[in-house]
């Protein structure tokens, strides 16, 4: 029985998660058109590769990664490819971004799948080839995997954990994932453990998940993999807070897993690790829980680019109470901007909320110290600090209290008897010191190249002073004369001309084998013969 | 006597030339102060302050030949963070140097340029590529936005465009939400 650790804070909020977990995964009926984001992970923006009017096939690669950090897009399905535009995305900002929208013909042609044969494939082409396949972290903060299947410098990745905790309330996708894919999640973590040569495979899921808990053991039998029931707290599946508990070691503040030797992969993604790799499958979909003011809350697997309102309706017929669909979980998600915005990668669930589910926040009342935020934040921060730093733009002082340690997981929120939006001031500070920082970048690109432009200037000017002297300075021509002169310097220019031709010389010739030097003096004997006819033609040409 | 004489002149020599080499070995290029005020400032090299670029801008403020608050793109933060490196009082942006702006990027308009050159001449940054005769265009990436480009155009194919919020460069606005009253 291995020893569990605890990790500072956390909360218990309702769960909510018998109403969609009563159902079997479904698979969501084709949409009437798919609107596939070209950024759906972290880091660059995957380049377009198709253009309106294109047929695509299913799981043809649409959009390139651009870059090591950048995964690659496919099309969902096959079709028509109708637009590449700016359409409404899932972000906070409700900004819209560049997608390509896919009119489906139906027939969910393919293109041809090849398995990878990951045993004796050169690990960075591996890598590679999972960019490709568009495969990244499914668990929600979307980081492309092939990057972090990387053992980097080390060796090798001692522990590798997975994560099937699933925490946060009313989500459970990764839970019916486990209960009816369990050998598909184990391949994944095979691959894995292959890539990362860990020594051993830990795999995460709280307790109040029995069911998942029996299936991941049944298909763990005889691998070595051990499947541990951690107690339900949230945020007990963040990353670090797993780690925390199974292991007793955290990563250094600013630090990643990889630091104390393990790596954390959400179970979907180990299932679209085996589905890519052991049958050429590229991340086209996944698994999303519908829920909260639905009729029949349950877990679709959904075509990434499938509309939100398509993919709800499918619970049920829109309740007139819904007031907005929230993507994530209530602590950390946020509410779609539109109800067109598309089903990606992140998207682990979509819940219908109404007011009665999810009643707007009491007024704020002034922070009164009660460090009860203190007492639930998992990372060991001091949130009312923060919180007066963020409230005061201090951000040097933020982030000396670690601002940047912050998971955002809203623990904080939810204990404040002050109902402060906490979280909202720490992503406010956070994305204000982002922006300084790129500014800081630029103005630093700029006077780098200022800086030449003057040293340029300076040269240039340095070269004609000099290029003038010279002139000045140079031989005269003689002076005898205007037309005397340029007849004089036409004269100098035939001699000079002369002279060069009759310097060519065959260069680079020592160390070549004895036919070639032959070859190369009949083509000198030509060319001597070619001067000569040409010179005789200029005497015997009539002036 | 002579000892202690011997000592005190051996010792001079020795550290003269400690003192000596170290002028040499460790030498700093730039007046530190120039470089710490350079860094605050925003590389925008538009001239707005009267002087031809950052750099001789701080030269002037560590010399005390300039106001700090001379610098519109650097706007009052700049201000702030210059009154607290300097260790004086902050003031309001003289507005005869101009006001801030939104950060844009200057755009040509590629129909009607001439290929005449003369942007690229006063581009402080080298951001605008073309040549003779041939059209040009910005490097959107590299422009600084600080206007340098549009009084020279002969046929004002210039236009400046404020930088739009996409989602790249989006941020998390300050929280506004309503206090309970008591």
């Amino acid at each position: 029985m291995r020893q569990l650790h605890k990790f500072h804070g956390g909360v218990h909020p309702p769960q909510h998660k018998q109403e969609s977990t009563a159902r079997p995964i479904a698979a969501a009926p084709l949409p009437t058109r798919l609107v596939v984001p070209l950024h759906q992970h972290i880091g660059n923006r995957a380049k377009p590769l198709v253009q309106v009017g294109d047929t695509v096939l299913k799981g043809q690669m649409i959009g390139q990664a651009d870059g090591y950090v950048s995964c690659a897009v496919h099309a969902p399905t096959s079709g028509v490819v109708t637009a590449i535009e700016m359409a409404s995305v899932p972000h906070p900002s409700g900004l819209p971004d560049l997608c390509i929208t896919i009119e489906p013909d139906g027939a969910e042609r393919w293109i041809a799948r090849v398995p990878l044969d990951y045993q004796t494939m050169n690990p960075s082409e591996l890598r590679n080839r999972l960019r490709d396949l568009g495969i990244a972290g499914l668990g929600g903060a979307v980081f492309p995997s092939h990057a972090k299947l990387n053992p980097g410098k080390q060796p090798k990745v001692p522990t590798l954990i997975l994560n099937g905790a699933e925490c946060e309330p009313w989500i459970t996708c990764d839970d019916r994932l486990m209960r009816e894919h369990a050998a598909e999640i184990v391949a994944g973590a095979k691959i894995m453990r292959h890539m990362l040569g860990s020594d051993q495979v830990l795999i995460g899921i709280e307790d109040n998940k029995p069911e998942a808990i029996a299936a991941m053991r049944a298909a763990c039998a005889d691998t070595g993999f051990e499947v541990i029931a951690v107690p339900t707290i949230y945020p007990g599946g963040g990353a670090k807070q797993l780690t925390k508990v199974l292991l007793g070691k955290e990563p250094p503040a600013g630090g990643r897993s990889t630091d104390i030797g393990v790596q954390v992969f959400n179970v979907a993604t180990g299932y679209s690790l085996a589905r890519a790799v052991l049958h050429g499958e590229p991340l086209i979909s996944r698994i999303v829980t519908v829920t909260g003011n639905v009729e029949r809350p349950q877990n679709f697997e959904a075509l990434l680019g499938t509309p939100a309102k398509e993919l709800v309706a499918l619970a049920g017929a829109p309740r007139s109470d819904t007031q907005g669909y929230i993507m994530g979980g209530p602590m950390m998600g946020f509410t779609l901007p539109s109800a067109q915005a598309p089903v990606v990668k992140a998207t682990n669930c979509l819940i219908a909320s109404s007011p009665a589910l999810f009643p707007p926040a009491p007024p704020a009342l002034p922070c009164i110290r009660c460090t009860q935020c203190a007492q639930a934040c998992p990372v060991g921060l001091q949130p009312q600090d923060l919180y007066w730093f963020a409230r005061g733009r201090e951000f040097g002082k933020a982030q000396e209290y670690d601002l940047f340690d912050c998971i955002e997981c809203g623990c904080c929120d939810y204990v404040c008897p002050s109902h402060i939006p906490l979280v909202h001031y720490y992503r406010f500070a956070k994305s204000e010191i982002w922006a300084r920082e790129r500014e800081k970048n630029q103005a630093d690109v700029a006077r780098e190249r200022h800086e030449f432009r003057e040293h340029r200037l300076e040269r240039e000017k340095k070269e004609r002073a000099d290029k003038l002297a010279a002139k000045t300075q140079g031989p005269k021509t003689p002076a005898s004369g205007d037309t005397d002169a340029k007849q004089a310097a036409i004269q100098a220019a035939i001699e000079r001309a002369k002279l060069k031709r009759a310097g060519v010389v065959p260069q680079n010739v020592e160390n070549l084998p004895a036919e070639r030097l032959k070859e190369i003096e009949e083509i000198e004997a030509r060319r001597t013969q070619l001067k000569q006819a040409m010179e005789k033609q200029d005497e015997t040409r009539p002036d | 006597m002579l000892t202690a004489l011997l000592v005190m002149t051996g010792l001079a020599l020795f550290l003269g030339l400690v003192l000596g080499f170290s002028a040499i070995k460790f030498k700093v290029e730039d007046n530190p102060l120039v470089q710490k005020i350079d860094a605050i400032l925003p590389q925008t090299q538009c001239g707005q302050c009267g002087f031809p670029g950052c750099k001789p801008y701080a030269t002037a403020i560590a010399a005390g030949e300039a106001e700090i608050n001379q610098c519109p793109p650097g706007g009052e933060e700049g201000i702030r963070k210059l009154a607290e490196l300097l260790g004086v009082e902050a003031k309001p942006l003289n507005a005869e140097h101009g006001a801030p702006k939104p950060k844009s990027v200057a755009v040509i308009d590629e129909n009607l340029c001439i290929g005449c050159t003369l942007c690229i001449q006063a581009c402080p940054v080298d951001a605008i590529l073309g040549a003779a005769k041939h059209m040009h265009t910005i490097i959107a990436q590299e422009c600084t936005g600080c206007e340098l480009c549009i009084p020279p155009c002969p046929v004002d194919c210039i236009r400046m465009e404020p930088i739009q919020e996409d989602i790249a460069n989006w941020k998390w606005k300050y929280p506004v939400y309503s206090l309970k009253r008591t």
